[in-house]
């Protein structure tokens, strides 16, 4: 599903990490682990294709990607569902009601309310919401538990879990102590580029 | 539970972020108004501050009027893609697999329906005010009509270059005016060319083929720019 050869990224001709290779299939999760500024999300946004490699192959890439970033796409002026209904037309992908995805992340009260008056845990569930209605087959995920009560990283568990049991796979940069359990789960200690 | 990828069909996404592009100007009326709002008080201000000589405001009319939509326009550029950059919408954009070109023309079409027409709607008041003779005000809102889309469609490469500037506003300006003077002259040549009774036909001509040349390259151009933007 993702497979990647020595990428690299620099910036202001510092490479950002050292090279960085592996292979992800169906199944498997890939935990990318490592300090602040060791450029975890760099190589999110890479494996995304929203940056560009300065080096290296990608030997296989699926197009079926879902990513939640820092910035997490959401239109303050927007409530809950317009935000959800907007993605869901724009991708086209989803089968599954918007009101039923919101209910699966626990923001059933707070649908109709504008995205501006959520909290960051709340933003982080919507943007959740949207990663389920992509119908996606490789997800990548920027520290996916940060901003959430243990309830929100009890869900964010369980989500991968039915994503990975469907024959999905996963990309998680984390640098927190949580780690979610899934057997296939391969760990990739990324080292800054400036350390090496 | 399987997973199945499924491609959603590109009308519905043009149409899906147009929609969600509307109802965002509507839910932010105050940034949507300013730019008319603008355009209203520089050409009521020039009768007051050169004096109301019907003919001197009728010769200076359409350059006026013509001024102070490329003004308008220019002011609310900025905000044509600055949100969705910011706010990692543009990301999730990136990602949809739809073309990048797709969603320029889209959000294109939603800024000129937003800060494009109602300049067009308000001109024919702009022009009595102004008092341009009768005879060329139909062709000052056809002029309006097809140069205020160029005027969007070309500020959207500006906007995709700057995007990720703090202060890109500034250096925009910088870079869309060249390319705006070339739609000013044309228009304004225009509507005085209907004003003295000459053949005025051939300066509509030029913007129509400057709209055609705009609506073909310019969602190209834009969405490359935003490419180099995000990166």
């Amino acid at each position: 599903m993702l497979s990647v050869s020595k990428i690299n990224f620099e910036r202001y001709f510092e490479p950002v990490f050292e090279p960085v290779s592996f292979e992800l299939k169906a199944g498997q999760l890939l935990l990318v682990t490592g300090t602040n500024g060791c450029g975890k999300t760099t190589l999110i946004r890479v494996l995304a294709d929203i940056l560009h490699p300065t080096s290296g192959d990608f030997v296989e890439r699926t197009d079926s990607m879902g990513y939640v970033g820092h910035y997490l796409g959401i239109k303050d002026d927007l409530s809950v569902i317009e935000n959800l209904r907007f993605m869901r037309d724009f991708l086209g992908t989803s089968n599954r009601s918007c009101e039923e995805v919101i209910r699966q992340v626990g923001l059933g009260r707070v649908s109709e309310q504008l995205a501006r008056t959520l909290s960051a845990g709340q933003r982080k569930r919507c943007a959740l919401a949207r990663l389920l209605l992509s119908n996606t087959s490789l997800w990548l995920l920027d520290e996916p538990y940060s901003n959430l009560d243990q309830e929100g990283v009890d869900l964010v568990d369980e989500m991968l879990t039915d994503h990975l049991e469907a024959g999905g796979a996963c990309v998680l940069a984390t640098h927190g102590n949580h780690r979610p359990e899934w057997a296939d789960a391969q760990d990739y200690r990324l080292i800054s580029g400036a350390a090496a | 539970m399987t997973i199945e990828q499924q491609s959603g069909s590109m009308g519905s996404a043009f149409f899906a972020l147009l929609r969600r592009d509307l109802l965002l100007a509507f839910r932010r009326r105050t940034e949507m108004l300013f730019p008319i709002v603008f355009l209203l008080v520089v050409v009521s201000l020039f009768p007051l501050g050169i004096g109301p000589g019907p003919q001197l405001l009728a010769r200076i009319a359409p350059g006026v009027i013509w001024i102070a939509a490329l003004l308008a326009t220019v002011i609310s550029l900025d905000g044509l893609f600055r949100s969705d950059y910011e706010d990692g919408t543009l990301e999730q954009f990136v990602l949809s697999g739809h073309p990048l070109t797709l969603i320029s023309l889209a959000k294109i079409v939603a800024h000129w329906l937003v800060a494009g027409l109602p300049l067009v709607l308000l001109s024919p008041l702009l022009a009595i005010w102004m008092n341009l003779p009768i005879e060329s005000l139909g062709v000052m809102v056809l002029t309006l009509l097809l140069g205020t889309p160029i005027l969007s469609l070309i500020g959207s490469i500006g906007v995709g270059l700057t995007i990720s500037l703090k202060r890109g506003g500034q250096l925009l300006s910088l870079l869309v005016f060249p390319l705006y003077v070339p739609i000013l002259i044309i228009a304004t040549a225009a509507v005085m060319a209907a004003s003295d009774g000459l053949p005025y036909t051939a300066f509509l001509g030029l913007l129509v083929a400057g709209l055609i040349t705009s609506v073909t390259l310019a969602p190209f151009a834009a969405a490359a720019a935003l490419k180099i933007s995000l990166s």
